[in-house]
């Protein structure tokens, strides 16, 4: 470690300086209530001890729910040998890492990332911080350190039987020089790694203690409600304040940038009371005319144009598809969703002209500290961000950050007085950085012997980089859109392989912009792109007159963790012997590295009515660190993939987004949940996500035995009021 | 204008706006965080408290309508050592994912199991309409099967 060690009251204090209330739960009750402290000591960046063994693990990324902060904590405990149930965990700041020399990597907390791409350096702290502990025991008793060794947090002397726990040699090996290499247990070593522990931030769900980011309450903080121009893009004209003022609480009416007004007052009820009496005034800019029907119009041209990126080619599409004997052609289309995390946007911060504190939920504290350093006129050493626990994130709190720069601007009129913003689920709904809205038209060709030779498949849609990350473009080309059509090449985009080899393949991408903001929703360009395949694998199947089973299979010869993946859930469904009036779809893919496919088991009954009874997945993310909370995950995914299956649409009217709350936007309630089985079958040797895959499978996988059940094609996403009577077939 | 409210088995007299939902009242004067805020319209379940017992979504409730004999319960009440049923099966199965909605989630599952204590799938379908976005419902609906025989357990001992 280049960085000076950082002893625990330091770490303390630095917190105590930036402002960070150790009543709001940063710090672990423990640690504070018992005064420890003083003596806990910091072994390295990843590893406090103190003298009771209780270990405080430090994680960048950011818990919104997908269990982050337990994983990441087994990869420490497994390397430290320390004892489970001493573990507790925090948060450092974004600041902190900043001046650390960016000791704790990246912050960001998404793409299925938090593991998957810190796992190395986790459990290296976490190995290093053993080795420190060891030495510094064996230099107490003047013995080889080889002749020393760990477990359950006791370091024990092999010859003479001495022993010694980590809490009584802590302070000796926070002195001492980290290792310059570790070596890293073997997974069949793992004792805490890769077993179903519990989560560490369960107990404080379950009592209303933990504190998210509209809980926070700090010392003579005000409340802020905000209302902005309903029209992305537009701008605030005017605005009459003048019956708000009055209203009981009031402090202030405050414009916001450009496009918002916010009211500050002492509670968030009465902000947002005074904020519907005052009036406002827009100018709705270009957009103002922009609607469903304008979109959709130009998505549509997308799918014939010309002009295309292309993201995977292979063999010669034109003479594949002129020498098939069969052609099948179908549109699918797939609609903007908003992430729509159960708490509110949401960001506190307190500004003075030397010091910008902001309190957040977020996926990135690095991003959210940077978002606040553009805001608040100070040099980035007065700037820190303290995060707090997510209600969901999901991709919205994951960079974007528009309600920080709000929070700040609005703690800039107020100064010296911490100020929460949070938004309502109005503002959340119609202020959203939406899942992309896209359309595809599939061409696939067979040959006499039903054997798909040729597949096209264009994409005529939204980019999300051209949006929000344009310098990642590749020569205008966003790769990110072919998720799960890529190409297995060991680029960029091999994580999102495509799971079939086709002779004569052709995907391509018309980039079509739209003024509503995409974003990262969770799954991001997997969600769509996996109904376009599957769905319309199903049909090449159908009109191949073969086994959409064994047809995948016979695409998928060269992929073979894709293949078991989707045997196992055929196996476990019981595949073509469905029970009576049930009937059965599959889906396959690979997304964030992992391999994942469901089998959905539905009926739909005379009247069109589907019921969901039951859905198998299985998924191969190479390392299983927490089988139990991959389960959490797969069912999660379920839940979120199908909601926006069935009722997930967000619809344009002059430029502005028609749905806004739950009443138009519904979620899967528990009697539309099918039962979730899941197949965690780890292949080793590699570290995949988990958060999100799963989502990519779930909705083609009913889409297709809805299918099976009536005959009928969903192309047009969501269900919603689409009817699906059973075709009347010939009997 | 001054009123009485039972929380959590405590009066307090406090001044409110009538027209005040009972959330803002739970959230912004008594500090009872645990309740939460999501959509405002009764949709999502997040603010559901217990008055006498019943299910209430008390973000469109107004403080007004609870009468100063009535008893609240919130989160925050449910028990005083996270040991109600519903708590325990919850931290048995590791039910919360982020965990905003369950305060919710489990004030709806503690109210059908005090009416109902071995509901079944359907009455399970019927009563627990909140709105989980982590998805959590499959082990909503294991706990409260769980929570259901943990009273079993408890009645018969």
């Amino acid at each position: 470690m280049k960085m000076p060690n950082l002893n625990r009251r330091e770490f303390l204090v630095s917190h105590a300086a930036a402002g960070v209330g150790l009543a709001v739960g940063v710090l672990p009750a423990s640690v504070a209530a018992t005064g420890v402290a003083e003596e806990t000591k910091e072994v390295n960046a990843w590893v406090v001890i103190a003298p009771d063994d209780t270990v405080t693990v430090r994680i960048a990324r950011s818990e919104m729910g997908q269990g982050t902060i337990t994983g990441l904590a087994q990869m420490v405990a497994e390397e430290l040998d320390c004892d489970w149930d001493k573990i507790r965990w925090e948060y450092p700041t974004p600041g902190t890492n900043a001046k650390r020399d960016r000791v704790w990597g990246s912050f960001s907390t998404g793409g299925s990332s938090g593991i998957r791409e810190s796992h190395d350096y986790v459990r290296k702290g976490g190995a290093a911080a053993r080795e420190m502990l060891i030495r510094a025991a064996a230099e107490q008793w003047q013995v080889p350190a080889s002749e020393c060794s760990s477990a359950q947090s006791v370091i024990t002397h092999k010859p003479s039987g001495k022993t010694v726990r980590y809490g009584e040699v802590a302070h000796i090996a926070a002195t001492l020089p980290a290792p310059e290499s570790v070596t890293l247990k073997d997974p069949s070593e793992w004792k805490i790694l890769g077993k179903p522990m519990p989560r560490l931030d369960t107990r404080e769900k379950l009592d209303g203690s933990q504190i998210y980011g509209t809980d926070l309450q700090l010392p003579n903080m005000l409340n802020a409600a905000i209302r902005q121009c309903p029209v992305q893009g537009g701008k605030l004209t005017a605005f009459d304040a003048d019956a708000a003022r009055k209203m009981p609480g009031v402090v202030d009416v405050v414009t916001v940038g450009d496009n918002a007004v916010a009211v500050v007052a002492q509670t968030w009820w009465q902000a947002k009371q005074a904020l519907a009496q005052v009036k406002t005034e827009w100018d709705n800019g270009p957009n103002a005319k922009v609607s469903s029907e304008s979109i959709n119009a130009m998505l549509d041209e997308g799918l014939g144009a010309d002009d295309a990126f292309v993201g995977n080619r292979k063999g010669d599409i034109t003479g594949g598809l002129a020498a098939a004997e069969t052609i099948v052609t179908a549109d699918y289309s797939y609609p903007f969703q908003n992430h729509a995390p159960m708490e509110p946007m949401n960001a506190t911060a307190l500004w003075t002209d030397l010091q910008c504190d902001v309190w957040c939920p977020t996926q990135d504290g690095e991003g959210t500290r940077r978002a606040a350093i553009e805001v608040a006129g100070l040099a980035p050493e007065q700037v820190d961000v303290h995060k707090l626990s997510l209600g969901g994130g999901f991709g919205r709190r994951a960079g974007f950050d528009d309600f920080t720069r709000q929070a700040v601007l609005i703690a800039k009129t107020q100064p010296g007085r911490p100020v929460k913003l949070m938004w309502s689920r109005e503002e959340d709904m119609m202020q959203g950085f939406y899942h992309p809205i896209t359309k595809a038209r599939l061409t696939g060709g067979l040959d006499a012997n039903g054997e798909l030779t040729s597949l096209h498949i264009r994409i005529s849609g939204q980019s999300i980089l051209a949006s929000v990350y344009p310098q990642a473009l590749q020569e205008g080309m966003d790769p990110v859109v072919f998720q799960c059509l890529a190409p297995n090449d060991g680029g960029q985009m091999a994580e999102h392989s495509i799971s079939y080899d086709v002779p004569n393949l052709l995907i391509d991408h018309a980039m079509r912009n739209t003024h509503l903001r995409p974003g990262w929703w969770r799954g991001v360009n997997v969600n769509q792109n996996v109904i376009y395949m599957e769905c319309f694998l199903d049909e090449l199947a159908a009109k191949a007159g073969r086994d959409p089973l064994e047809f995948r299979r016979s695409l998928m010869k060269n992929h073979p963790k894709s293949l078991a993946v989707l045997n196992a859930v055929a196996e476990r469904i019981g595949w073509g012997s469905p029970r009576d009036g049930r009937h059965h779809g599959l889906a396959v893919c690979k997304a964030f590295d992992s391999y994942v496919a469901a089998c959905a088991e539905v009926s739909v009954d005379a009247k069109g009515k589907l019921k969901m009874h039951r859905i198998v997945a299985a998924t191969d993310p190479g390392y299983a660190v927490n089988p139990q909370q991959i389960e959490a995950q797969v069912a999660g995914s379920f839940v979120y993939g199908l909601s926006a299956m069935m009722y997930g649409e967000c619809t344009v009217k002059d430029g502005a987004v028609v749905e806004q709350n739950f009443n138009s936007y519904p979620s899967l309630r528990l009697a539309d949940m099918p039962d979730v089985e899941t197949i965690v079958m780890p292949s080793g040797g590699f570290w995949g996500g988990v958060g999100e895959p799963t989502i990519a499978v779930a909705a083609p996988a009913v889409l297709n035995a809805i299918y099976a059940a009536t005959g009928q094609r969903i192309r047009q996403l969501p269900i919603k009021s689409q009817s699906l009577m059973p075709e009347q077939r010939a009997s | 204008m001054k009123r009485e409210l039972h929380v959590n088995g405590v009066k307090q007299s406090l001044e409110v706006d009538d027209s005040t939902p009972l959330l803002w009242v739970l959230r912004e004067q008594l500090g009872k965080t645990g309740t939460k805020y999501g959509c405002g319209i009764a949709q999502c379940g997040a603010c559901t408290v217990h008055i006498d017992g019943n299910p209430v979504r008390s973000c469109v409730y107004p403080v007004s309508a609870v009468q100063p004999t009535q008893k609240i319960t919130t989160i925050e009440g449910l028990s005083p050592d996270v040991s109600h049923p519903v708590q325990q099966a919850w931290l048995e199965l590791d039910t919360p994912q982020c965990g905003y909605c369950q305060s919710g989630m489990m004030m709806a599952a503690a109210a059908l199991l005090d009416k109902n204590p071995s509901p079944s799938d359907a009455d399970i379908d019927k009563a627990m309409t909140n709105i989980c976005r982590c998805g959590t419902l499959p082990r909503v609906r294991a706990g409260i099967h769980r929570a259901a025989e943990i009273i079993k357990s408890g009645a018969k001992s």
